[in-house]
């Protein structure tokens, strides 16, 4: 463990050194910070105080008010702005909880199980549903569109598909699920309004929720495959010998094990799924819309109103903040622990 | 949060120690998990029982079938809905195909100037790169037949590779000339290159600053993380803000240079720059954070002999932190350089793609296709997209895998 305590001690500047040290970091602090206070003081601002030239400091320059707040929280806004509050938090939390489950149980397979899918037969059932697909759309009942389809699957399956017996292995399906983060989201988008439209699931919270899931997947098994590889197989052969299903084995010894990684690539994607924009964009329009895009329509529909955008912004913001700020310390723990084992 | 891609970062790099065959890109990490695998006495072969397969195979369908139905199945519709004029009827669409028409009319066509840009005339500097450009393509595969095993896929990957090298050379020459115009393509590279280097520049100081003991970096190291927290749309907003030289935080600045009525999102170039400034401020912390962690768990021991050695600093820096960094920078700027490819709130909020269609990247481009209701083209533009970044993710793997190898 002391090995990995930051032992820079050579790297410990000289005076001329600290003060230059201090003087580029103080700076990029100024530079980081400085957006955000000017945030927070605008959205304490009339609108005269904004439009009339910018002033600085509270209680200084200006007087501050929480008319914004007040608008936003329990004035006209308030309805809006706590339901899409409401739809963001319900998607962004119910996503991650339930991607990081799905993902987790792959990753876990991946690095202790040997999966040898046929080639042959992966290839001929991404056919016969894209079959499906095609009839659908070329507006062939769904029902009839699916006999045809797994009934040419069944008979493929049967004749040519044995001929191809090549197989993958763990690593091309975890290349195969990782690289996915590659794919632009606009690139299926479109595709995925046309399904959610056929299914009567547009601009509600499962479509967020599924396609949330389908998009933060490749981070986590990528993430959690590598932090599973650095757990000792011991406790597990263990667990087996004294018969625990493969289930409990993950759940009550695995998983416990990997809490701090878990942590760190919970909140990862969570900020992804709370600050998701062109999905939702996409497929959601007043009932499901989240907080990213009605932040973003503000803009068209009253121009900038900097006092209530900030204050949006602000709320919008604060529980990631807080959150991140709560788990720093412990996912530094985890870092180290994953850094020994490693 | 990103301390975990830094512990995964770590465990690679230890694995690396070990077998200096392994190279650090995203694909070849899971040999380490692969050699535990092959050892495992989990293993499960194909006599087993059907409810021990049953079990195991649960683990893994969920995922591969979300990943199935909402990524690949999508995607190869996609590829019909680009390749159709498709508009929604009562009920469902109606699709028509016609062909390569949308790539056509991005490539060629009506929309080439927004896609590709406008083609000036190019001075003689400008013909010099590019006639510079091709030759070192053309002398690059003199080399290639001469000197190695030549095989398909490499004469294949390495047409593609020069292909690309050309095109973006001449694009980048003839947009940028005399009555030229950058387009959404030239401009979302633009985004994403000039963004991650001075991402990971920024980072990279940081993070070596912070890593020394000194007073107070705990501190530096939680606000320097906060940037990456905050939602694009907030980012754009705030730095909307920033920009306004009228009621902005830095008007009494520009009105003592005498810029008062030079507005950042007027200017194509200014406009870019601020999109710029905002993202790198954004994503900064990604890189701070991750170069951080890779930092403190370097072990010290060379860097104590080297002392002894009487190397400088800067020797230091150079030959023994760089080179230790290098794996884990590679897969860092490997994950960047893909999510940056997807930019679309910054441009949108910050100029929503203005003046004209200076600042407008690729998927932000696709957006307002899809506004105006050309679903095909739409689709056409994000297609092309995939194609970029698959073709610059690979070829950056392919280098990198190269150059590592060599240097270990």
């Amino acid at each position: 463990m002391r090995r990995f305590q930051p032992t820079f001690s050579i790297y410990t500047p000289r005076a001329l050194g600290m003060v230059l040290t201090y003087l580029v970091l103080i700076l990029w602090t100024i530079i980081v910070l400085f957006p955000l206070y000017w945030m927070v003081v605008t959205s304490f601002k009339l609108p005269i105080q904004v439009n009339s030239g910018p002033v600085y400091l509270p209680f200084v320059d200006f007087q501050p008010s929480l008319h914004a707040w007040q608008y936003i929280l329990f004035g006209d806004l308030a309805n809006d702005t706590r339901r899409q509050y409401i739809n963001t938090a319900v998607v962004a939390t119910t996503s991650t909880i339930l991607v990081m489950g799905i993902g987790s149980m792959a990753a876990y397979g991946l690095t202790r199980f040997q999966y040898q899918p046929r080639l042959g037969m992966i290839v001929s059932f991404i056919l016969c549903v894209v079959l499906a697909i095609i009839l659908a759309l070329l507006r062939v009942p769904i029902a009839l569109a699916i006999v045809v389809a797994v009934a040419l699957f069944v008979i493929v399956m049967l004749t040519i598909a044995k001929r191809f017996r090549r197989s993958l292995g763990n690593n091309d399906i975890a290349f195969w699920m990782v690289s996915q983060r590659v794919l632009p989201p606009v690139a299926v988008v479109i595709p995925i309004y046309v399904m959610y439209q056929q299914l009567g699931l547009l601009d509600t919270w499962a479509a967020l929720i599924i396609t949330y899931i389908a998009a933060n997947l490749p981070i986590v098994v990528w993430l959690m495959r590598d932090y599973f590889a650095t757990i000792p197989l011991e406790l597990e052969e263990c667990a087996a010998i004294d018969g625990a299903s493969r289930y409990r084995t993950f759940w009550s010894i695995v998983l416990p094990l990997s809490v701090p990684g878990f942590v760190a690539t919970f909140l990862f994607v969570l900020v992804f799924a709370w600050n998701e924009y062109l999905f939702a964009l996409f497929l959601t329009n007043a009932n499901a819309q989240t907080l990213p895009v009605s932040i973003a329509a503000q803009n068209a529909t009253r121009g900038p109103q900097w006092w209530y955008m900030s204050v949006l912004v602000l709320i919008m913001i604060a529980p990631v903040i807080v959150m991140a700020l709560l788990l720093e310390r412990y996912m530094a723990k985890g870092l180290l622990v994953g850094a020994v084992k490693g | 949060m990103t301390k975990s891609i830094l512990s995964c970062a770590v465990a690679r790099d230890a694995a690396a120690h070990d077998n200096p065959a392994l190279t650090m890109d995203m694909i070849q990490t899971q040999d380490v998990a692969q050699s535990q695998v092959a050892s495992a006495p989990l293993q499960v072969t194909r006599t087993a029982s059907l409810r021990e397969r049953v079990s195991v195979a649960s683990f893994i369908l969920p995922a591969v079938f979300i990943i199935l139905f909402l990524s690949i199945f999508p995607l190869i519709v996609s590829l019909y809905i680009s390749l159709s004029r498709m508009q929604f009827v009562r009920g469902g669409v109606q699709l028509t195909f016609i062909g390569f028409n949308n790539y056509a009319k991005l490539l060629f066509g009506l929309d080439q100037t927004r896609f590709l840009g406008k083609f000036g005339e190019p001075n003689i500097i400008g013909w010099l790169v590019i006639a510079l450009v091709i030759f070192s393509q053309v002398y690059g595969f003199v080399r290639y037949f001469r000197d190695s095993r030549v095989s398909v896929i490499g004469v294949i990957g390495r047409s593609i590779l020069a292909l690309t090298v050309v095109g973006l050379a001449a694009l980048t020459v003839f947009t940028l000339s005399e009555n030229g115009r950058p387009g959404t393509l030239w401009v979302t590279l633009f985004y994403v290159y000039v963004g991650i280097a001075v991402q990971y520049g920024i980072g990279l100081l940081m993070a070596y600053l912070c890593a020394q003991h000194i007073p107070g970096r705990r501190f530096f190291r939680v606000v320097f993380l906060l940037p990456m927290m905050i939602t694009p749309v907030g980012v754009a907003y705030m730095f909307r803000m920033m920009v306004d030289t009228s009621v902005g935080p830095l008007a009494p600045l520009w009105l003592a240079m005498g810029l008062r009525d030079v507005s950042w999102v007027n200017n194509p170039w200014t406009a870019r720059a601020a999109i710029l400034v905002s993202d790198i401020w954004e994503w900064t912390p990604f890189m701070f954070i991750v170069l951080l962690a890779a930092l403190e768990s370097m072990p010290t021991e060379p860097v104590e002999a080297a002392v002894v050695d009487g190397a400088s600093k800067w020797d230091i820096f150079r030959h023994i932190t760089l080179p230790a960094l290098l794996p884990v920078s590679t897969t860092l700027l490997l994950i960047r350089m893909i999510e940056a490819f997807k930019i679309i709130d910054l441009p949108n909020i910050l100029t929503s793609g203005g003046p004209g269609t200076a600042t407008e990247s690729m998927t932000l481009e696709s957006y307002f296709v899809w506004r105006a209701l050309d679903i095909g083209g739409s689709a056409a533009v994000a297609y092309l997209l995939l194609i970029v970044v698959t073709i610059f993710a690979t070829a950056y793997g392919a280098l990198i895998r190269r150059h590592v190898e060599v240097e270990y």
